[in-house]
């Protein structure tokens, strides 16, 4: 009897061309159903913020106190309907729509995390590499998006230092910074989570930081959306929804 | 074909941004979907009453107090019992409390005055988003609804209140978690000084834990019943019936 080979042959790495794995079936459902969700929660949110489009800091804040942001000097209404959710004026149906919808934002991120933490695929593959941190390698990183060369080969299995960075800021800061100041605004919450108080500075710092949030989001979303479109719209989509990507040509690293 | 794909994901796009805007309205519409989504809102309610217990609402110091608190809703009464209340400083005015109680109280506010008082610098969140912060003082509402005694069936506090929007009058309803909650109290003095009418006069609620449409002004009858159905749309309060508001304002 021949013995197994102590070190068996691995298959090649992939290469340019190669059609691979690319995404968990999990990621991919949680993709989709977070991407349904938070632009129910953004158009439902512009309609809530329709009702009162100033923003101010510190604990309390009302018509007669300093803002730092007044979209009323715009127009009385300044997100129009086709933005919002429902698209004519109704304070009462938006928060309906926007308090129903954060419970399956915030459990399916809650969920998505979890499972992201304890297969340590959020530590592999999201959070940077101390290497990946150096200003030289973000430089060259930058340089390279900025002329639209993005990696090729093998090297597209993993994620760059600044998808990386964009995804890690969503799964780790956007997200749970918009469900952290959607609670801090409730006046129930802030009786049974004071801390809630302290850490975002009051009830309207929460308010004007979840429309920070929000805003990040947003523009989170465009450049992903561009991204999309640059990097090739029907590879990217296929991989997102079946798993399957067909790895770009290797590139050469020359100036 | 890369061509002919690319103008297949275009058109999708396209498609599905305009199915979301109709559909969004179309389900608005749909009572089955506003039946789910008002399915959440007992659930934040649960949720939020097993988070908090009877945790108390932030209380603050006066130096953090609003230079200016927003007065909201109605700013006047129109009806005539009130007007001629009013010129008296309320005076002869008497809060009714009754339904189900064992004793029905008709309560003058001197004798609201000289009950036990408390005094609580608190927020005032209004459901469009702006907050200020006022200091209230008043009885505890567990301690007025103690002197009429509640029957054991009494399960909601209504608030029926002197103002009207058009032809209906304003009214409000919590439950009795809320209603025996050591901050909910019938203040009657604001910011150093008997309520205005803008902000309430004679009486107004204050119940810290929820929003603002849900501290009624004006407050003229407190009747306990067993359920909110079959009082005027039977949703518990005027913006609740109106316009479709949470009963539930926790969040």
């Amino acid at each position: 009897m021949t013995e197994a080979p102590a070190n068996p042959v691995s298959p090649p790495p992939p290469k340019g061309g190669d059609l691979v794995r690319r995404h968990s079936l999990v990621t991919r459902l949680w993709h989709w159903f977070n991407a349904v969700v938070v632009i129910v929660m953004l158009m439902s949110g512009l309609m809530i913020f329709n009702a009162h489009p100033r923003l101010y800091w510190g604990q309390y804040g009302a018509n007669s106190d300093p803002s730092w942001l007044d979209l009323g000097q715009l127009a009385a209404v300044p997100f129009p309907g086709w933005i919002t959710i429902p698209s004519q004026y109704s304070l009462a149906d938006a928060r309906l729509w926007h308090l129903g919808f954060a419970w399956l934002l915030a459990v399916s991120l809650l969920a998505y995390l979890g499972w992201a933490g304890l297969s340590g695929r959020l530590w592999r593959s999201l959070i940077p590499r101390p290497a990946e941190l150096r200003p030289a390698h973000l430089w060259h990183d930058i340089s390279q998006h900025a002329r639209l060369r993005f990696p090729g080969g093998a090297a597209a299995l993993s994620y760059n230092v600044l998808q990386k960075l964009a995804y890690a800021g969503v799964l780790l800061v956007l997200l749970p910074g918009i469900v952290l100041t959607g609670l801090g605004m409730s006046p129930a919450m802030d009786a049974a989570w004071p801390w809630l108080l302290d850490l975002l500075g009051g009830r309207q710092s929460a308010r004007s930081l979840h429309f920070v949030c929000a805003a990040g989001l947003v523009l989170f979303f465009l450049v992903h959306i561009a991204m999309v479109v640059l990097a090739g719209p029907f590879n990217e989509l296929r991989s997102m929804l079946s798993g399957w990507y067909r790895l770009p040509p290797e590139r050469e690293n020359a100036p | 074909m890369i061509v002919n794909r690319r103008k297949l994901l275009g058109m999708s796009a396209a498609g599905a941004g305009g199915l979301l805007l109709g559909g969004c309205d179309a389900l608005n519409g749909s009572p089955g979907f506003r039946e789910a989504l008002t399915g959440a809102e007992s659930l934040t309610m649960r949720t939020q009453r097993l988070l908090m217990g009877d945790a108390l609402a932030r209380e603050f110091a006066e130096a953090e107090m609003s230079q200016h608190f927003r007065i909201n809703g109605n700013s006047m009464v129109a009806d005539s019992d009130y007007r001629r209340d009013a010129r008296t400083l309320f005076a002869n005015w008497s809060l009714q409390v009754d339904g189900l109680v064992a004793r029905s109280l008709s309560l003058p506010l001197d004798a609201l005055r000289s009950m036990p008082q408390r005094t609580q610098i608190t927020r005032h969140d209004c459901v469009e988003g702006w907050s200020a912060i006022g200091k209230w003082q008043g009885p505890q509402l567990g301690a007025v609804l103690a002197l009429a005694g509640l029957l054991p069936s009494a399960r909601y506090v209504v608030f029926h209140c002197a103002d009207r929007f058009g032809d209906t009058p304003y009214y409000e309803s919590i439950d009795l978690i809320d209603a025996f909650h050591a901050q909910t109290i019938l203040a009657w003095w604001m910011n150093g000084a008997p309520l205005t009418e803008g902000h309430g006069a004679p009486l107004r609620l204050r119940v810290e834990r929820q929003l603002g449409y849900k501290q009624a002004k004006f407050i003229m009858r407190i009747e306990l019943r067993e359920t909110l159905a079959g009082l005027y749309d039977g949703k518990g309060g005027y913006w609740e019936d109106h316009s479709g508001y949470q009963w539930y304002a926790g969040i």
